[in-house]
């Protein structure tokens, strides 16, 4: 017996299992980095000294950092567009452009931690290094998770697009969320850990 | 649909017939791997949790067995065993502080993490859950795969953790620091390497839950007529998916503290042995507590919400009677859901945090008694009246009710701040949340092992062994956690590594552990009988029918003993009627299937 509802939507809840599914995983994320988020507040207000962070890191990286997630956000949403109308060739385009901005926004980053480990600011400095480190590695392990499943659906994953279109199409779409979901966490993470 | 009633009441083997000239051809056959090992398959999954979860059950339980020994003979070598512990671990046979410790320790964990919530979540939830609702499987089985085996792997690191340099974690299940962190053993980072795996796997357990339970929904099931069980395992999902999280916050940023050298957790000017600590400081060791509690409250609601679903199901089955109250059952459980998230600094009276903060963590916790109470109540009223059959089963699910009750009613007490002072980190503590766990959750764990083992192998297991197996429980698990409630308000710590025998205000209530101990053996020696019965009767139980208890539920009445390999059903369900029409006047039967017609 095939598991009903994985393509089409239930017609009482109106959902498909897998968009649900991705939307309640996306609720849990944001509760791991709420509590994140929740230890930062708790450790700047007790602490005695709190480094401003446009001081500390380099904004203009960050900024540039930010344009490129928010760009690999739109070309998500046209690798998704392109598929909804029949254009294959142009979908591979978009997604193949959302995992080069996933990996430049890494190469960034990997500056920016070689540069303030080789400063010796590394997370062990003080409390403000340390959730730094935290934080934005967490996210950039998200952002690693996020490419390999872009690029599994860029590649072999593609093979779907052949026998069942419609469900291809959702699974772009639900990659497509967690990759907005990874996306918002870094618009959060970069006022407050940048600009505050 | 009338095929589907009249299998479910089809006598003993002809479920195998029917297994043989079922048209399910399509299947290429499986090989051992692929329908034992990696199976995506919801019913071996749930047969691989359950017996993981029994063996780790029976391990902690061995944890136990060991410490009392310390506890009732201090600093005596224990025999036989004693001599294979190691001489890092007890020379002599005499068992170390730091023993001890990683005893306790992993005992909590082992428990809680390992055993209950995987045996109660992973096993019952996953086996019965499915065919509860009419689903052919789970929504998405390579998850539910990755979910038992991500398990699997967190428990090997937990149990290898011993065999480590410098042994495992040392610093209580709730690994409070800055004495986790600072302790010099690598026990804690495995520790928190195995609950990272833990965590990871109930997240994709319990998002694979809430999704087949809205979706795969039988026709003509509405949400008011799933079987209690079913919602008892739908709101306990919600309390994994969003309170396992921050734990795994807190887990990273202490893993960060262990490895990195971060100070999340360690405050500034923090000495040890004498030495100010080589750290950066600046960290709030409150903020840990903050967020394991944030987890581990709700986490108790997980070990017990999965237990009053079962012991639901076997009360209105056993009684002939619907369950007194069911929506208002349910909207008990949902408001506990809901609650159990806002009553987490409870565990915190004593950490200074203010009376504020006091006033408003007792204010909740108060509040949420009311819902665990209005459940009790309504399966006590569920027996009025009703001509009870007592077997094994039942006899488990009737003795969580006072058994729970107890673990309830002392909770009060350490709920409220002033009787908290005197009560906190006492053995009273330790009696209160294994009143709840062991006599409470484990009995109904094991009282669903009873109901559900005709469902898994189509034989029921030996009745007499069981009865053996409950009395000889029921008297040995409260022979141990009894005299807790006396030592405790006599003012005895837990985890103290001599029982307490350097106090002078411990001395009147010390011959109990003696005690304790004596009955925590016994009660190793009463789960003989239960070995002995769950092997025996796989193989030479009594064969009986689909639907041996006469029970409505679809996982009963529509499926046969056990359901079909693939899909479980034979064709979907559809279902009629409320889930406990136990004896409808006017009717020739006392039960009146969900699936059939009217």
């Amino acid at each position: 017996m095939e598991i009903p509802y994985t393509v089409d939507v239930r017609p009482d809840t109106g959902l498909s299992n897998g968009k649900f599914g991705v939307w309640l995983f996306l609720a849990s994320e944001v509760m791991l980095f709420a509590a994140l988020f929740s230890s930062y507040i708790l450790l700047r207000v007790g602490s005695v000294e709190w480094p401003h962070g446009y001081e500390e890191l380099s904004v203009p990286m960050a900024f540039f950092n930010t344009v490129v997630l928010i760009t690999s956000s739109v070309t998500m949403v046209m690798a998704w567009a392109s598929l909804k109308m029949n254009d294959f060739g142009k979908f591979r385009l978009y997604l193949g452009l959302t995992i080069l901005l996933s990996f430049v926004f890494l190469i960034v980053k990997y500056f920016e931690y070689s540069h303030h480990l080789h400063a010796g600011e590394g997370p062990w400095h003080n409390t403000y290094y340390a959730i730094y480190f935290t934080i934005t590695g967490l996210h950039g392990l998200h952002i690693i998770g996020g490419i390999v499943v872009n690029a599994y659906l860029w590649g072999p994953g593609a093979k779907m697009w052949q026998t069942a279109k419609e469900r291809f199409t959702n699974r772009i779409e639900i990659a497509g969320l967690y990759w907005h979901f990874v996306d918002l966490v870094w618009i959060f993470l970069f006022p407050v850990l940048y600009l505050l | 649909m009338d095929n589907v009633t009249t299998a479910g009441h089809a006598p003993a083997g002809s479920h195998a017939h029917g297994h043989t000239s079922h048209a399910h051809v399509d299947h290429h056959e499986q090989s051992f791997v692929t329908k034992w090992i990696f199976s995506q398959d919801h019913k071996v999954i749930g047969i691989q949790y359950t017996l993981t979860a029994l063996l780790f059950l029976l391990f902690g339980f061995g944890l136990m067995a060991l410490m009392r020994y310390q506890l009732a003979f201090p600093m005596q070598p224990i025999p036989v065993i004693g001599s294979l512990l190691g001489a890092a671990n007890a020379p002599g046979g005499i068992m170390l502080p730091e023993f001890y410790n990683q005893l306790g320790a992993m005992h909590g964990t082992i428990m809680v993490f390992l055993g209950v919530v995987p045996l109660a979540v992973g096993g019952f939830g996953n086996y019965v859950m499915p065919l509860m609702i009419g689903a052919p499987d789970m929504a998405f089985p390579k998850l539910n795969m990755a979910s038992y085996w991500v398990y699997f792997v967190g428990g090997c690191i937990m149990l290898a953790s011993f065999f480590m340099p410098g042994g495992a974690a040392q610093s209580g299940w709730t690994s409070y620091p800055p004495l986790s962190v600072i302790t010099a053993t690598n026990g804690q980072t495995w520790w928190l390497l195995g609950m990272i795996c833990l965590i990871t796997s109930s997240l994709l357990g319990s998002v694979n839950f809430i999704v087949t339970i809205v979706q795969l929904r039988a026709k003509g099931l509405g949400f008011f007529r799933l079987p209690f069980f079913v919602w008892a395992q739908f709101v306990t999902s919600f309390l994994l998916l969003l309170a396992f999280p921050p734990l795994e916050a807190a887990g990273v940023l202490q893993l960060m503290d262990k490895v990195a050298g971060t100070s999340f957790f360690l405050p500034s000017g923090l000495v040890v042995g004498n030495r100010p600590l080589d750290i950066s400081g600046g960290g709030n060791p409150l903020l840990w507590q903050h967020l394991f509690w944030f987890l581990a409250h709700p986490e108790v609601y997980v070990l017990i919400l999965p237990a009053m679903g079962i012991v639901s199901e076997i009360i209105a089955n056993n009684t002939r009677k619907p369950l007194w109250g069911y929506r208002v059952l349910v909207y008990a459980i949902i408001f506990l859901g809901f609650m159990s998230f806002i009553v987490w600094a409870h565990h915190m009276f004593m950490t200074g945090m203010g009376t504020t903060m006091n006033s408003f963590f007792q204010t909740t916790t108060m509040i949420i008694s009311i819902p665990s109470v209005i459940i009790l109540s309504a399966l006590f009223l569920s027996l009025y009246g009703g001509s009870i059959r007592y077997n094994t089963p039942m006899l488990f699910a009737l003795a969580f009710l006072p058994m729970f009750g107890i673990g309830g009613l002392t909770g009060l007490p350490l709920g409220l701040a002033p009787s908290d002072i005197h009560l906190h980190d006492t053995y009273y503590v330790i009696g209160h949340f294994h009143y709840v766990v062991a006599p409470g959750t484990i009995f109904a764990l094991l009282a669903g092992i009873y109901y559900w083992f005709p469902k898994v192998t189509g034989r029921q297991m030996n009745e007499m062994l069981g009865k053996l197996h409950f009395i000889g429980s029921f008297i040995c698990i409260n022979g141990i956690f009894f005299p807790m409630f006396i030592q405790g308000l006599h003012g005895v710590n837990r985890r103290l590594y001599d029982g307490g025998v350097q106090y002078a205000h411990a001395q009147p209530v010390l011959h109990w552990n003696q005690f304790m101990s004596y009955a925590a053996w016994g009660l190793m020696l009463f789960q003989l009988p239960f070995i002995f019965n769950f092997f025996w009767s796989i193989w030479k139980g009594k064969p009986v029918g689909s639907n041996p208890w006469k029970a409505t539920t679809l996982d009963w009445a529509a499926t046969t003993s056990p359901p079909l390999a693939h899909g479980n059903f034979e064709t979907a369900p559809e279902v009629f009627h409320g889930p406990y029409e136990y004896s409808v006047p006017g009717r020739a039967q006392d039960y009146l299937p969900q699936n059939q017609r009217d």
